[in-house]
Formats: structure tokens, C-alpha cells, sequence
């Protein structure tokens, strides 16, 4: 493989829920190695739905991939179960955390490493590794998932996956009804992940502002369609961008005005 | 003063003894809830189901082990299958759909045991004695005249020892864990790579398993015909009272149901016009105690937050 | 589809509060009860055909538009449909039975306001008990039905073989109607029984359907899709899912005096047994949940597929050769494979399957 091959690619897809509802129709992205990438759009763009489509979670909600292809290092997942996906180092944080309630905030961890199969021992290291990294939740390690807050719930999902050892990570809005703050400290958090582990992210977020602060690339998704990329500070600079998705941009602007870039074709990679 | 004292003693451990059994019914519920949150209706024709099979062999002089072994193969096949064909494609509906899922299956397996053999009373013999055992010629010296039946004991062993089993594979390994996990949120199961199918067929095989045992103890007891598949019946108050997600519960409920079914049966049914009370009673009881402690006695609290 | 919603313009409150929106569909819908069902039907159909096939499947709908109510709608899971049945029949032979001037009407009214108190009772614990442990409650409603009808003879008038054949003496239909013989000849035939159940069930169906479109029936799915969100909202979940146990028990305990009046004609508690519970809970998810339309039509196919089978086989191997063994157990493997079918695949059921074909004739043949 060489280097410059893609971790993800993701070809033109388009993703049919229960065989009726279209819910993407032409996504492409890229993902490089080592890199972060963010996914940014409004409710119901379709964001979620790009991520499930890699995770292959989609089809636990009866969805399904009719067209194009993706691909992890240059393999097309087509086949793969979201067992498999894990396996091969690609893990998801569902939006909404969805840790396990029940369990405490250790036993939610511990079924990160499961999939790797890996001793008790090294086990152990991985998880002292995990609370380095996500502080706050050291303290709370016999609590109940459940009762945990938000914001430590978001960090016991982060450290789940990391205990699978993955390669990419495709993180869906972390910053959901979390403070200001906690949204920055969750993104610090990324950063480190990305620099020092070598983690690629795939961060898909409404949060314009702090999502591309801290990414490389952007690609904004509108209703199924990818309709701009470019480099994260191309796209904090651009005017639509910065009028949709970052909370005004000067003077009023007719709405047909801002939205010019919809008349564009979506853009192929 | 005391005379009562013997005679309720008797009733009493007849209940509990009765309630044993109850809970290794109640157990292969609380398993598959745990899991899956699947609410297995069909456990009652699923014990049928391996009481039939087995005794359709022994009544052709297959020998018991033989029969036992081959009837053991086809519940695991028969739960995978299930898990294969019905669970795994509804896996994230709610558990109301799943639920219902399995009172379909009943009502399938149902209808498939009545149309493979008759539906006619045949009698299971494990050769456990059914002889009474009088305390008092035994254990002189514990000064109690009461009558134990030997049955009964027997099959509390049997059933204990395999609960016993059950407990320690699930609390003490990472199937173990996978298990709650997986019984907490499918979805985030998935994304952190649990081989749902994997633990559900494990699940499911164990529940065939556990129908094996059951149905045969509870077909010597009472004869191998389809009121058999009331057994879910005896089952539902016993995983409701001690909780539905907890091993634990299931034996304490059992105890609790199989008790005051013999009590109610030998000290209330007079003042409720005679006979026939015990199947409202159960649930009475279980009423009462949820009333009390409304998700179980050991019963997981719903973490709710909105 | 040859009507739409397209281009129709809304210009008052009363016009948007309508029960059914669109003119076409008023016009069928009365077409289809006026015109059919009261007409072309007590006209013409056999006696066979009133008392086998529609009056059951009325009476089992309605029966399972209630059970639709405490589970499709409101969420609480119930086990115990046919022990509020018999509460309704035992409740409506003993009004007409110790009441004299009662008529039929006020006596299946009444029949499902006493099963709806029972349903309150049982339905109390649901107030503490939430999902599946709440089917105790049910099944001990159920069971305790089977048992108190049993116990004390008195709710059969003491009479001793357990069943009592109905009408034994002349009923009224209408109140201080006069018991002249051809009055009775009427009532009591088919076609009286059919009218009796039809005019029930319009009227049941109306206010069900008035009844989900309002308040109360938001009120019901709010608490179904999640209680406690409910009650932040300032909606009481107490009243509402009591209400809810009293509306679904009003409406099986009026089914279940339907199902002794009109279809079976006698008074029986082995037939209001665990069994049939379960048959209207089929219904219930064959036809989908929380659909009205839905639970005639699960109705119409639980109760008709082994009708439907037996004629089958008479049609094609010459009468009587299915035996009742194989046609029972066919349709219990069939009706299991279509509820779990209808699980996997389509878990609205027969409704949303209707509402989907509906969508898609709309569309044809420009897309599909
Ligand atoms: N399970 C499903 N079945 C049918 N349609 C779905 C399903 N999940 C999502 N959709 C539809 O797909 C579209 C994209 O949804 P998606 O969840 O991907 O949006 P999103 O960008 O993640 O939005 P949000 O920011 O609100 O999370 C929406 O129109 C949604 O209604
Ligand atoms: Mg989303």
C-alpha cells in the first residue's frame, strides 16, 4: 500500500433508508492519514448517516448504501460487519453517547478492548493510558455510566473507542449540549489523540466554529449532498460558510444570496 | 400450641421446593432479557417442544442418553435458528416489537409441535424415585413429622446446580460483561464491536439448554402434554418479582412464587369459595411485591434522564 | 389514487378540524357504510355470512381497537384483553337480566363502563409499574376473571353447566319497546344482530378516532413515547394512562357483551380465556399498532385466514377433508410466520402496508 492512499475514501454514495427514504444522494470524502477531517451541516443533513455508512451501523436502522463505494486503506467495506469495521481499527462515538448505562464507568471502558482480545495485563495498561488522557473521568470509575454527566459521558465514549486501539475514529457531534468549555476541552482532547497516538478523525459537528478550528479539512453537507470542501481555513474564511454555520457575517444578506453555492454541482473528489 | 407448626413447615418446603423449578424457568427468561431485551414468550413451547423430542425417543427404546444427547444438539440448533432467523433481523426495534416477535414464535413452534406429533399425554420417566421421605424416621433427633417428596429434592438439585453454573459463567467472565453490555444498548454494543449475533446465538443456545432441563423435570412431574407450555406461565411472576434482568431474582422469586402458591393453595383458598385460586394468586403476589419495588426485587432501576 | 390533498385550500378552523379532510373521502367512507354495509348488506348477504363472518370480525375489531388503545396508543402492554371481555358479557346479562326496563344499548354501554372500572383497578398499578412488569397486573386481571365468574355462581344466575344460552327471555333494543313476538323474530335473527353490532361498532370507531385526534389521544402517545417527558410537559400520566385503561376496558368489556350477544349467543367464561387474549394481541400487531383502520383489518385476517383455509381445502379436495387439527395448526404456523414477517419487515402491519400502497398508487406510473 502506498502512503498517500487514503485511510477513507468515500466514493459518491448515496444511502436509501428502509428501502424508500433517500438520506445522502452523492457524498464524497477523503480522509488522509493522520489527518482530521470535519463533517459539517445542519439537522438532518446527513451527517449521522455518512458516519453509519462507514461504521456499517446503518443497517441496524435498515438503512443500506444503493450506490458508489467505500473505502478503509483502499479496501471497499461493502462486506463488512460492523464487527469487522471495528476490528480493522475504524470505531464510531454515536452522537448522543450512547454509553452503557448500567455499567460502570470501567466496565463501559473494558468493552472497548474486548474486540482485540488482548491480556489482562496490557489490558490494564490501556486503560491507566485511557484516564491520562481523559481526566475527568478517572475519579468516576466505579460510578454508573448513567448517571455520569454529559460531558464525562462524551469522554467515557471517546475512551471506549480508544480502548479498541483504532485507527480512525468517526466522531458524531461531540459537542452535543455540552458548555462552551467542555467543547473545547473535548477537542483538545481530539488534538492529542490526532498528534501523539496518530488517530485520524473523521468529526462530523454543527459546530462550525470549533469544528474547523481544529481540523485540517472541511466538507459541509446539505440535505444528502456534499456541497463545498476545502481546506479548514478556506472554509472559515468564506462568506456562506461563515453566515450558515458560524452565527452571522456582517450586513443582512437575502437568504437566495447565501445559499449561491446550492446552484453549484456537488463537488466531486 | 405449636401443632400447626409441622404441617405449614411441610407445605412450605414443598413450595420452595416447587419453586426451584419455577426459577430454572425463570432463568432462561432472564437471560435472553438481559441480552437482548427480548421478552421470550416462547419459552414455555420451547420446553414443550424439547420434552417431546425427547420423549418421542424414549418411547421408541432409544436410550436415554442417546435421547438426551440428540435432544440437546436440536434446542442449540433450534435457538440458533431462532436467533438467526427472528431476532437477529429485529435487532434495535423496541422491545415491545421483539416481544411480540417471540409471542409469534410461540404461537409457530405451537403450532408446529401439535402438527409433527399428537397431542397426546405421554409420561417422561427420569428414575428419580417419587417416594415421600418422612423426616422424622430419617432425622429422628430434628423432631419434625413431615413429609418431603423425594422428587422434589431431586429436581431442586438439578435445577439449583445448573443455576449455580449459569450464575458463575455469566457474572465472572467477558461474555459476561459483553452480555450486559449488550443488554444495556445494542447500538453502542455494535459500535464498539460486540459480535451481537455471537452473544445472542450463545444466549439462545444456553435458553435451549435450559428448556432441556426444565421441560424434563416438569414433564416426570407432570406428564408431557401442552398444558406443559403453561410453565411460562408459572415462569412470568417468578422473573417479574425478583427482578427482569437479574439471576439472583429469578431464584428468589421462585422460592417467593413457588411458597406462596402452597400456602394460598392450603390456607387462603377456603375463604375465596375453594379451589383454583393459585393462578391468580401468583400474580397477585407478584403484584404485590412490585407495588413494592416496582421493577423487581433485584431488578435493574430504569436510569432515566430526559 | 384519483383524489389528492394537493390544491385543497383550508379556509376555516372547522374545516381543518375535520375528520376526514378530503371530500372524496367522506363521500366514499358514508358511501361505503350507508350504501354497503347497512344496505347492500343486510339485504343481501346469507345468514351464514352475518353471523360467521361479519359480526365476529366487528365484534373482535372492536375488541381490538381496545386493546389498540392501552397498547398501540398509549403503550402499556395488556395480557389480559379477553378476562376484560368477560367482565363486559357478565356485566350485560346480568343488567338485562335484574334490570327490567333495560334495553340493549344502555346495557353494552353500561357493561363497558363496569369493565372499565375493573380496568381502572387493574390498571392502578401501572401508575408504579412501568413495561413489562406491568403484564402482571394484566394476566392477573385475566386470570382472577377466569377464576371469580367460576367461583361464584351467581353471575350466571346459578345455573350450573357453566354456560347460559342467551337470550333466555326477550331483550329490548330500543328503551320501552314492546316485546311482540316479531320484534323479537327480528332481533334475535342474524340480520337484527348484525345491525345491533354494526350501528356499535361505527359509532365506537367515531369515537376512537375523535378521541386520538384530540387531546386525549396526544395525551396517550406523549406518555407512550416517553412518560417522564410527558410529565415535564404538564401533562398528568396518571390520569392519562388511567383514562387510557378505562377507554380500552370500556371498549373490550362492550366487544366482550358483543361477542355473547350477538355472535355466540350464550354466556360461557371458559371462551374468554388466556387464549383469546392472545388472539386480539395478534390482531393487534398483524393489523398494526395505534392504527384504527389497522385493527378491523388484523381482525378481519386472524379471525378469517382458518375460515378462509377450511374453504380452501373444501374447494379443492371436496368438503370436510381438512380436519380442524391441521386447519388449527396450519393457521397458528401461518399467523406466527406473518406476525414475525410483519415484525422484521413491516412493523406498522396491515395498515402501514395499506398506507404505503396508498402512497405509492399516488406516484404511479411516474415513479415507483
Ligand atoms: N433510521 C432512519 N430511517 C429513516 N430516515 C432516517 C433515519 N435516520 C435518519 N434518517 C433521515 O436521514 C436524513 C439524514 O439524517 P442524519 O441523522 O444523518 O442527519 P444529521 O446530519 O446527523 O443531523 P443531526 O445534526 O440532527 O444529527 C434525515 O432526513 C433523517 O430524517
Ligand atoms: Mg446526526
Amino acid at each position: 500500500m502506498s502512503t498517500d492512499t487514503p485511510i477513507l475514501s468515500i466514493k459518491n454514495i448515496e444511502v436509501l433508508y428502509s428501502r424508500v427514504i433517500s438520506a445522502l444522494h452523492g457524498v464524497s470524502i477523503e480522509v488522509q492519514k493522520g489527518e482530521v477531517v470535519s463533517l459539517l451541516g445542519a439537522n438532518g443533513a446527513g451527517k449521522t448517516t455518512t458516519c453509519k455508512a462507514v461504521s456499517r451501523l446503518l443497517e441496524a436502522e435498515r438503512g443500506e448504501v444503493s450506490k458508489g463505494s467505500i473505502e478503509y486503506n483502499g479496501v471497499d467495506i461493502k462486506t463488512m460487519s460492523p464487527y469487522d469495521m471495528v476490528k480493522a481499527g475504524v470505531v464510531q462515538v454515536l452522537e448522543g453517547r450512547h454509553i452503557f448505562g448500567h455499567l460502570t464507568v470501567e466496565e463501559n471502558l473494558l468493552t472497548g478492548s474486548f474486540i482485540r482480545n488482548a491480556d489482562s495485563a496490557s489490558v490494564k495498561r490501556d486503560l491507566e493510558y485511557v484516564y491520562s488522557r481523559f481526566n475527568r473521568i478517572k475519579d468516576r470509575r466505579k460510578n454508573l455510566g448513567g448517571l455520569c454527566s454529559g460531558g464525562e459521558q462524551q469522554m467515557v465514549a471517546m475512551g471506549r473507542a480508544m480502548m479498541a486501539k483504532p485507527n480512525l475514529i468517526l466522531l458524531d457531534e461531540p459537542s452535543m449540549g455540552l458548555a462552551p468549555q467542555l467543547i473545547e476541552e473535548i477537542f483538545e482532547i481530539v488534538k492529542t489523540l490526532n498528534e501523539e497516538d496518530g488517530v485520524s478523525f473523521l468529526v462530523s459537528e454543527q459546530n462550525a466554529n470549533i469544528a474547523l478550528k481544529y481540523a485540517k479539512i472541511g466538507y459541509i453537507i446539505e440535505n444528502g449532498r456534499v456541497v463545498l470542501k476545502g481546506s479548514a481555513k478556506e472554509l472559515s474564511e468564506s462568506d456562506s460558510v461563515k453566515e450558515m454555520y458560524m452565527g452571522g457575517g456582517g450586513d443582512e444578506v437575502s437568504f437566495s444570496d447565501v445559499k449561491y453555492y446550492h446552484r453549484r454541482r456537488p463537488c466531486m473528489v | 400450641m405449636w401443632e400447626w407448626l409441622p404441617f405449614f413447615l411441610e407445605v412450605l418446603v414443598g413450595g420452595l421446593l416447587s419453586g426451584v423449578m419455577y426459577s430454572l424457568v425463570a432463568i432462561g427468561f432472564v437471560l435472553i432479557y438481559k441480552s437482548s431485551g427480548v421478552f421470550n414468550f416462547a419459552q414455555g413451547t420451547m420446553l414443550l417442544l424439547a420434552a417431546l423430542t425427547f420423549v418421542s425417543m424414549t418411547e421408541r427404546q432409544v436410550n436415554f442418553w442417546v435421547a438426551f444427547s440428540i435432544t440437546l444438539v436440536l434446542m442449540v440448533a433450534l435457538g440458533i435458528i431462532v436467533e438467526r432467523t427472528v431476532m437477529r433481523p429485529l435487532a434495535n426495534q423496541s422491545l415491545l416489537s421483539l416481544f411480540m416477535a417471540t409471542v409469534g414464535l410461540n404461537y409457530f413452534l405451537e403450532g408446529l409441535a401439535q402438527g409433527v406429533w399428537d397431542s397426546a399425554v405421554h409420561g417422561v420417566d427420569l428414575g428419580i424415585s417419587n417416594d415421600p421421605i418422612f423426616l422424622i424416621e430419617k432425622f429422628p433427633n430434628l423432631g419434625l413429622d413431615i413429609i418431603i417428596s423425594q422428587f422434589d429434592i431431586a429436581a431442586a438439585v438439578i435445577a439449583g446446580s445448573m443455576i449455580l453454573g449459569l450464575t458463575l459463567f455469566f457474572q465472572y467472565t467477558r461474555t459476561g460483561l459483553s452480555l450486559r453490555a449488550v443488554s444495556d444498548d445494542h447500538m453502542a454494543a455494535m459500535a464498539v464491536g460486540i459480535p451481537l449475533n455471537r452473544i445472542w446465538a450463545i444466549v439462545w443456545a444456553v435458553t435451549g439448554v435450559i428448556c432441556l432441563i426444565a421441560g424434563l423435570l416438569w414433564g416426570d412431574r407432570v406428564s408431557v402434554s401442552f398444558t406443559l407450555t403453561a410453565a411460562v406461565l408459572k415462569g412470568l411472576p417468578v422473573i417479574l418479582i425478583g427482578g427482569l434482568t437479574s439471576i439472583p431474582g429469578a431464584i428468589v422469586g421462585g422460592l417467593i412464587i413457588g411458597a406462596s402458591e402452597k400456602l394460598g393453595e392450603i390456607y387462603l383458598a377456603e375463604y375465596f369459595g375453594g379451589q383454583g385460586i393459585e393462578h391468580w394468586w401468583a400474580y397477585t403476589t407478584a403484584l404485590i411485591f412490585l407495588m413494592i419495588r416496582p421493577t423487581g426485587i433485584f431488578g435493574e432501576k430504569e436510569i432515566e434522564r430526559v | 389514487m384519483y383524489y389528492r390533498e394537493a390544491g385543497r385550500l383550508v379556509k376555516s378552523f372547522a374545516d381543518d378540524r375535520r375528520m376526514l379532510p378530503l371530500k372524496e373521502d367522506r363521500l366514499l367512507s358514508t358511501l361505503f357504510v350507508v350504501g354497503v354495509m347497512y344496505i347492500l348488506v343486510t339485504a343481501f348477504a346469507s345468514d351464514y355470512l352475518l353471523s360467521a363472518i361479519f359480526i365476529p370480525m366487528m365484534v373482535l375489531g372492536v375488541a381490538t381497537l381496545g386493546l389498540n388503545i392501552a397498547t398501540g396508543y398509549t403503550g402499556q402492554l395488556s395480557l389480559g384483553t379477553a378476562g376484560f371481555m368477560s367482565f363486559g358479557a357478565f356485566a350485560a346479562f346480568n343488567l338485562v337480566l335484574r334490570v327490567d326496563w333495560m334495553y340493549i344499548p344502555l346495557a353494552f354501554f353500561l357493561a363497558g363502563v363496569i369493565a372499565g372500572l375493573v380496568g381502572i383497578v387493574f390498571g392502578l398499578p401501572a401508575l408504579r409499574i412501568k413495561g413489562f412488569y406491568l403484564i402482571v397486573s394484566t394476566l392477573a386481571a385475566q386470570f382472577f376473571s377466569e377464576w371469580i365468574f367460576n367461583a361464584y355462581p351467581w353471575f350466571l344466575n346459578y345455573t350450573t353447566s357453566g354456560v347460559v344460552n342467551l337470550p333466555p327471555f326477550h331483550y329490548r333494543v330500543f328503551p320501552f319497546q314492546e316485546l311482540t313476538p316479531l320484534n323479537d323474530a327480528f332481533w334475535h335473527s342474524s340480520r337484527g344482530r348484525y345491525l345491533i353490532t354494526l350501528t356499535i361498532t361505527i359509532a365506537l370507531i367515531v369515537a376512537c378516532k375523535n378521541m386520538v385526534r384530540s387531546s386525549t389521544g396526544r395525551n396517550w402517545m406523549a406518555v407512550r413515547d416517553m412518560d417522564i417527558a410527558a410529565n415535564v410537559i404538564g401533562i398528568s400520566v396518571a390520569k392519562t394512562k388511567l383514562m387510557a385503561f378505562f377507554v380500552s376496558t370500556f371498549y373490550c368489556g362492550v366487544a366482550g357483551a358483543m361477542y355473547s350477544y350477538c355472535y355466540i349467543g350464550n354466556l360461557d367464561f371458559m371462551i374468554f380465556n388466556l387464549r383469546r387474549s392472545f388472539l386480539v394481541m395478534f390482531m393487534v400487531i398483524v393489523g398494526g399498532l395505534g392504527s384504527i383502520l389497522g385493527s378491523f383489518l388484523g381482525a378481519i385476517f386472524v379471525y378469517g385466514w382458518p375460515i378462509l383455509i377450511t374453504r380452501l381445502g373444501d374447494w379443492i379436495f371436496g368438503g370436510g377433508t381438512l380436519d380442524t387439527a391441521f386447519v388449527e395448526n396450519n393457521s397458528k404456523i401461518v399467523v406466527g410466520t406473518i406476525i414475525i414477517v410483519l415484525l422484521i419487515r413491516e412493523p406498522g402491519g396491515f395498515a402501514a402496508l395499506w398506507n404505503t400502497t396508498k402512497q405509492k398508487l399516488r406516484v404511479w406510473p411516474f415513479s415507483k
